[in-house]
């Protein structure tokens, strides 16, 4: 039987894996799909609360926004990245070092 | 899901009123002249209306959408210089920070559904009273780090004096005051809404937390900001400690007499902020032009009393009015907030977060250092002698801007008793209050 616990058990993993990967990666791309696992996270609570906690469909629509806003934030953050790479030839963000102080 | 009450049609007036500046400023700035000047102006008001609606913001996910659609925006407009990487590095450090914070955020408002079981912020008290304190204060931590990221408070400050050095003039203005009025309205009505109840404010001890957020924001504002040399990244730390203090004002929501004075008095510092920091990004955007000094460094701004007395007293008066010295807004405005937070004290009677009156002594403390780094600016501009001596002329409409922000930084001093100042405040007051009887201002006694 998969109840409640289970789904917020398997969010907490996927938002602990996200901030692992935005805290140790040096690469804006793998930060980015960081960033993509903590949004899944919270649509998964979303989901399975509205599923186990409340019933109807709250929780489902919250996350059809999140993940239509998932996406506009990547094409914004990937069109930057790419901006980075032209100007600095680097997309790491520890490398970016003009703005300082 | 957006409310329409007088906190948010305040709010919105402050950030349409920084929105239209911006746009006029921006049809002369050289920086964003040249190409793609149609994008400019729809990316500014798209990112207004994110900030209106963050001012409105009455649903958890109705904050969040909002906050997407102002950060959204404000990240490209941040990177609009193309072929400059300085410009490229702002918007590059301001997606990375901004993606995490928010979604970090997001977490936590799935945390805060599930715990209450509703999106929507006034049915939240009710919700959470039943629930186990530590599950509402691990999920308001999370939703802190996308408020505090929006806010820029310690310690999610990172990105702003980045994102402002690298960023144009006009979208440094913009961000600096529309941007963090609208992230202002939505904390105060989240904390108001969703937290002030009494018994939540002492179960989560939020007020302490946020009284703290506030010390160290304000304090790491103005303790970085000595010292530096670009006047953009200077007026990027004390935007910093600016949002330090009005800080208080949210910490002040936790005592339910005091909260519609809080309110308003946070509403009045932004009016004040509006006209005192674009100003000063104002003129040294004006200076920055390659026909003026074609420069951002506090250096190059030495004896500029000589070559322009107009900019370099226009510049003085309003750092005169960050510092908050008395004929100016900014005194008043600084006044209103610590009185109110004074206040919230005093009249608390074991209500959390009501006894921290340690934040105005060092909120006083705060003001005296800066002090310093405002007035190392007056005197480069005034008595140090210049490198060149050719004059520095203002363009007419600019002389015409300064004096539509000039005078409101006199006037708001002059029209200082709260009741004098019209319509907003008042209907802040008069809807913010649900039970309280206003209480009488600190105006009163003092009425001209």
């Amino acid at each position: 039987m998969i109840t409640l616990t289970h789904y917020l058990a398997v969010s907490s993993l996927l938002f602990v894996f996200g901030m692992f990967a935005v805290l140790t990666r040096r690469n804006a791309i793998a930060m980015l799909m960081g960033v993509e696992l903590i949004l899944n996270a919270a649509n998964l609570n979303f989901v399975a609360f509205s599923k186990y906690v409340l019933g109807g469909v709250l929780g489902q629509v919250v996350g059809l926004f999140v993940i239509v806003l998932a996406a506009a934030e990547a094409a914004i953050a990937l069109a930057i990245i790419l901006d980075i790479y032209q100007e600095l030839a680097t997309i790491n963000p520890d490398e970016t070092t003009e703005l300082k102080g | 899901m957006v409310a329409d009450d007088g906190l948010a049609w305040f709010f919105k007036l402050v950030i349409l009123g920084t929105a239209l500046l911006t746009c006029l400023v921006s049809i002369r700035s050289p920086e964003v002249f040249d190409a793609f000047r149609g994008e400019f102006f729809v990316l500014v008001v798209f990112a207004a209306l994110g900030m209106v609606l963050m001012a409105g913001a009455a649903n958890l996910l109705m904050l969040y959408l909002a906050m997407e659609t102002a950060s959204l925006s404000s990240y490209v407009l941040a990177g609009f210089l193309s072929g400059q990487s300085r410009s490229a590095e702002a918007s590059f450090k301001y997606v990375i920070y901004g993606a995490v914070a928010s979604g970090v955020m997001l977490f936590g408002l799935s945390l805060l559904f599930g715990i209450g079981g509703t999106l929507d912020l006034a049915e939240l008290p009710a919700a959470l009273a039943g629930a186990s304190p530590l599950a509402v204060v691990l999920a308001l931590l999370f939703v802190l780090a996308g408020l505090g990221y929006k806010l820029a408070s310690v310690p999610f400050h990172m990105w702003s004096p980045d994102v402002y050095e690298g960023a144009p003039l006009p979208v440094t203005a913009f961000l600096s005051v529309a941007s963090k009025a609208g992230a202002f309205a939505l904390t105060l009505r989240f904390f108001d809404e969703a937290f002030g109840d009494r018994a939540i404010a002492l179960a989560t001890q939020w007020p302490l937390l946020l009284a703290l957020i506030s010390l160290l924001t304000m304090t790491i504002g103005n303790l970085a900001a000595i010292g530096q040399r670009n006047m953009k990244r200077l007026l990027a730390y004390s935007s910093i400690a600016h949002g330090g203090y009005l800080l208080m004002g949210v910490v002040a929501l936790a005592n339910p007499a005091v909260r519609a004075e809080a309110m308003a008095a946070v509403g009045f510092y932004f009016v004040a902020y509006l006209f005192m920091n674009l100003g000063a990004f104002y003129v040294v955007q004006h200076l920055a032009e390659p026909e003026r000094l074609n420069s951002e460094m506090i250096a190059d701004y030495a004896g500029l009393l000589r070559r322009s007395p107009f900019l370099a007293v226009a510049l003085s008066i309003f750092l005169f009015s960050l510092i908050g010295i008395p004929p100016f807004a900014g005194f008043w405005a600084k006044l209103y907030l610590f009185e109110a937070f004074v206040r919230a004290g005093l009249e608390a009677e074991g209500i959390a977060g009501g006894r921290h009156l340690w934040l105005v002594v060092a909120a006083l403390l705060n003001t005296a250092i800066s002090l310093y780094y405002y007035l190392y600016v007056v005197k480069t501009m005034c008595f140090d002698s210049a490198v060149e001596d050719r004059p520095v002329r203002a363009h007419p409409a600019f002389v015409g801007l300064m004096l539509v922000l000039l005078i409101p930084t006199f006037v708001l001093g002059l029209l200082w008793s709260r009741e004098e100042l019209g319509v907003p405040v008042v209907q802040v007051e008069a809807s913010a209050s649900l039970s309280s009887s206003v209480s009488p201002t600190l105006g009163t006694p003092f009425r001209r």
